[in-house]
C-alpha cells in the first residue's frame, strides 16, 4: 500500500513538490535515498499480508455457504446460520467449559511457579548448583510436543509405565490416567509445568538481576530477613515483566496447545479434552465442515481478543504497566 | 550439602562485620536448597529414565526391571531404530525442512527487522502496528489453510517452509537488537560515503549482526525440527513427512504387525525398546547443542523481553 502511493508521487515529482504534505514529502524522499530497504521489506511484508491478512479476510466464510467450486466470495451469503449452529450445538456447552478450565488451571499453576523458581535461585550463592538447577530445568522446553506426549504416554501406561510400576511396588492399583477424564487436566498442566518452568523463569530471573542493589542494603539495614526480602524489594521489582507475561497468557486463554491436547486426546478421556481448537481441526479439515469451523475459530479468536484488550485496560488502571 | 556449609560458611566470615545471617535465614536457604534440589531431580529422573530404557535389553524394559541405569546394556533398540526406513527418511526431510526453513525464516525476519529498526525509515510505526495486530488476532486454521490451498503448496514442501516462516516475536527480538546495537552514525557515515544500502548490510550490518543471527537461527530451527502441525495438515505423501509426523505414527497412534504368538511378544517388546530410542534420537541433535548454544537462547529471551 505504502509502496503504490511512493511510485506514483514519484512520476510527479517537481511539478506538486510544494503542495504536498510534508509526510508525503519525507516518504519520496527517504523512498529515494533508500529505496533499496523498501525493496527489502516488500517479501516479509506480502508474506503478512497473503498468509495473515488474506486469511483475517476469509474469515468472511464463516457468514457463507461456502462452495468449492464458487470460491469464499462467491458463495452465497448464510448469514449466522453457522453461529446458530454452534450457538445450538449441545457440544458448545462442554467446548467452552474444556477449554476455559484447561486455560484457568495451567493459568493459576503455570504463571506463579516460574516466579517462584527465580526467586528460590536468586536467593542461591553457589553458582554451581544454580547454573545446574537453571540448565537442567531449561532442557525440557527443548523436548517437541510429540516427543513429549508419547514420554507421558510411556509413563503413565496403565501396563508398562513406570509410574504404574512404583504405584504397585508400594500397593496400590494401576491407574490408567490417560483413560480418565478427571485426570486429564492435571496430566496436560503439570507436564507443562515440567516442560517449560526453566524457560519461563530466565525472564524474571532477569527482571532479579536489574534490581538495584541499594535497595538489598536498604532492606538489611532495615533489618529485614531473607524472606521479607523477597517480598519488600523482589517481588515489586518482578511486578513489570509478572503483569506483562500476566496479559500474554490471559490472550492465550483461548488458544490452549492444540498440538499438545490433539496427541492426548483418546476416547475415553474425550468429554474433558475437546477443545475448541481441536473441534475446530475436527470439522473443518477431517469433515470438511469449512464454514462452520470458521464460524467457531472465529468465535473463539473474538473471545480471545476482548480477553486480552481487557486484561491489558485492567492492568494499565492497576499497575500502569500494559502492553502498548 | 558440602557446598551448602562451604557456603554459609564463607559468607558468615564475610560479613560477619556487619550483619551475620540469623537463625531464621539460615533455615530458609536450607530450606530453597532442599526444594531446589527435589525439582532437580523431578526434572532429571524422567530423562535419565528414558536414556536408560532406551539402552537396556528389551525384556528389562517390559518387565519394569529399568528403574534408574541401564539393565543388560544394549543397543537393540537403536539398532531396529536405525533399520527402520520410515525413521531415516524422516530424519533426513527433517534435517532438510530444518536447513531451509532456518535460512529463508533468517532472511526474511532480517529483511523486515532490519529497516523496522531505522529511524529515517518512514511508515515504520505503521508497519509495525500492522505485523502485530497479526499477533492479537489470527485468520485461523480454516481460511490459512484455504490460502495455503489456493496457492498450490498443499502436499508440497514449501507448505512447510513457507506459511510459518516468520514469527512476529523473532521480528521484534531482531528489530530491538538493531535499534540497540547498531549505532545511527555507522549508516550516516555509510550514507555521506556513498554506500548503498544492500551494500551497507553485506558489508557492514551482517557481520555485526552474529549474535542476532545465531539467536533467530537457534530458534527457528529447534521450532522447525519440532514442528508437526503443519505437515500434519499440509502434507498427504509419507515420503514428505517430517520425523515428527513419523513419530507421532510409531509413539502415540502404534503400528503393530500381525505376527504368530512368540514372534508378537518379542515384537511388543521390541516395539516398546523403540520407543525409548525413538525419543532420545528424536531429541539427540536439540539436546546435543543445548548447552553449547544455551547462552544464546536466553539471550534471544533478554532481547524479546525489553519493551519497544
Amino acid at each position: 500500500m505504502i509502496l503504490r502511493t511512493v511510485t506514483t508521487s514519484e512520476h510527479k515529482s517537481g511539478v506538486k513538490e510544494r503542495r504536498r504534505s510534508t509526510l508525503q514529502h519525507a516518504l519520496a524522499r527517504s523512498f529515494r535515498r533508500h529505496w533499496q530497504l523498501y525493496l527489502l521489506i516488500l517479501p516479509p511484508v506480502v508474506y503478512f499480508i497473503i498468509f495473515k491478512y488474506v486469511p483475517m479476510v476469509n474469515t468472511v466464510l464463516a457468514f457463507k455457504d461456502y462452495n468449492v467450486i464458487k470460491g469464499i466470495w462467491g458463495s452465497p451469503w448464510a448469514g449466522t446460520k453457522y453461529f446458530d449452529l454452534l450457538f445450538q450445538n449441545p457440544a458448545f456447552m462442554m467446548l467452552i467449559k474444556n477449554t476455559l478450565l484447561i486455560s484457568f488451571y495451567s493459568l493459576i499453576v503455570g504463571f506463579p511457579i516460574p516466579i517462584l523458581l527465580a526467586l528460590a535461585l536468586n536467593e542461591i550463592k553457589n553458582m554451581k548448583f544454580k547454573k545446574t538447577v537453571q540448565m537442567v530445568t531449561y532442557a525440557p522446553y527443548f523436548i517437541s510436543t510429540v516427543v513429549m506426549v508419547s514420554i507421558i504416554m510411556l509413563f503413565l501406561s496403565p501396563r508398562l509405565g513406570i509410574v504404574n510400576t512404583i504405584a504397585s511396588a508400594l500397593g496400590f492399583e494401576a491407574v490408567n490416567f490417560l483413560g480418565n477424564p478427571d485426570m486429564f487436566r492435571s496430566i496436560y498442566v503439570f507436564s507443562d509445568v515440567w516442560q517449560s518452568m526453566g524457560y519461563s523463569a530466565v525472564i524474571y530471573l532477569a527482571a532479579l538481576a536489574g534490581i538495584d542493589p541499594s535497595l538489598y542494603e536498604a532492606a538489611k539495614v532495615d533489618g529485614a530477613n531473607r524472606l521479607q526480602k523477597i517480598i519488600n524489594v523482589d517481588l515489586p521489582g518482578l511486578l513489570p515483566a509478572a503483569v506483562i507475561i500476566l496479559i500474554l497468557s490471559v490472550g492465550n486463554i483461548m488458544a490452549v496447545g492444540f498440538e499438545k491436547i490433539y496427541l492426548l486426546q483418546n476416547p475415553l478421556n474425550l468429554s474433558a479434552s475437546e477443545i475448541i481448537s481441536t473441534y475446530v481441526y475436527k470439522m473443518g479439515l477431517l469433515n470438511a465442515n469449512y464454514s462452520f469451523a470458521t464460524a467457531v475459530g472465529l468465535f473463539n479468536s473474538v473471545i480471545n481478543l476482548i480477553l486480552l484488550l481487557t486484561v491489558n485496560a485492567a492492568a494499565k488502571r492497576l499497575s500502569n504497566t500494559s502492553l502498548w | 550439602m558440602s557446598n551448602l556449609q562451604s557456603q554459609t560458611g564463607r559468607s558468615g566470615a564475610n560479613r560477619n562485620s556487619v550483619i551475620r545471617e540469623s537463625l531464621g535465614d539460615r533455615l530458609f536457604i536450607t530450606a530453597i536448597y532442599i526444594i531446589l534440589s527435589l525439582v532437580l531431580v523431578a526434572v532429571l529422573y524422567p530423562l535419565i529414565y528414558i536414556v536408560s530404557s532406551s539402552l537396556s535389553s528389551p525384556s528389562a524394559v517390559s518387565s519394569g526391571k529399568v528403574w534408574l541405569w541401564p539393565v543388560d546394556l544394549s543397543f537393540e533398540g537403536y539398532k531396529a531404530v536405525l533399520r527402520n526406513e520410515q525413521v531415516l527418511m524422516g530424519y533426513a526431510n527433517s534435517l532438510f525442512y530444518t536447513a531451509c526453513g532456518t535460512f529463508i525464516s533468517v532472511a526474511l525476519t532480517i529483511m523486515i527487522a532490519y529497516p523496522l529498526s531505522k529511524k529515517t525509515f518512514v511508515g515504520r510505526s505503521t508497519l509495525m502496528i500492522f505485523i502485530t495486530f497479526t499477533m492479537l488476532f489470527a485468520g485461523g486454521l480454516i481460511p490459512t489453510y484455504l490460502v495455503v490451498k489456493s496457492l498450490g503448496l498443499i502436499d508440497t514442501r514449501w507448505a512447510l517452509l513457507i506459511p510459518n516462516a516468520i514469527w512476529v516475536w523473532q521480528v521484534i527480538i531482531a528489530r530491538t537488537f538493531f535499534q540497540n546495537s547498531i549505532p545511527d552514525e555507522l549508516s550516516e557515515a555509510a550514507d555521506i560515503d556513498g554506500c548503498s544500502d544492500i551494500r551497507f548490510i553485506f558489508s557492514v550490518i551482517l557481520p555485526l549482526a552474529k549474535p542476532i543471527v545465531a539467536v533467530l537461527s537457534l530458534m527457528y530451527a529447534v521450532g522447525q525440527w519440532n514442528a508437526y502441525f503443519d505437515a500434519l495438515i499440509y502434507l498427504k505423501s509419507q515420503s514428505l513427512y517430517p520425523l515428527q509426523l513419523i513419530l507421532r505414527s510409531i509413539l502415540i497412534l502404534g503400528s503393530s504387525g500381525n505376527m504368530d504368538a512368540s514372534e508378537m511378544i518379542k515384537q511388543q517388546q521390541m516395539a516398546e525398546l523403540m520407543k525409548y530410542s525413538l525419543i532420545v534420537m528424536a531429541s539427540l541433535p536439540v539436546l546435543i547443542i543445548y548447552p553449547f548454544v544455551q547462552r544464546y537462547f536466553v539471550q534471544g529471551m533478554l532481547i524479546g523481553s525489553v519493551k519497544g
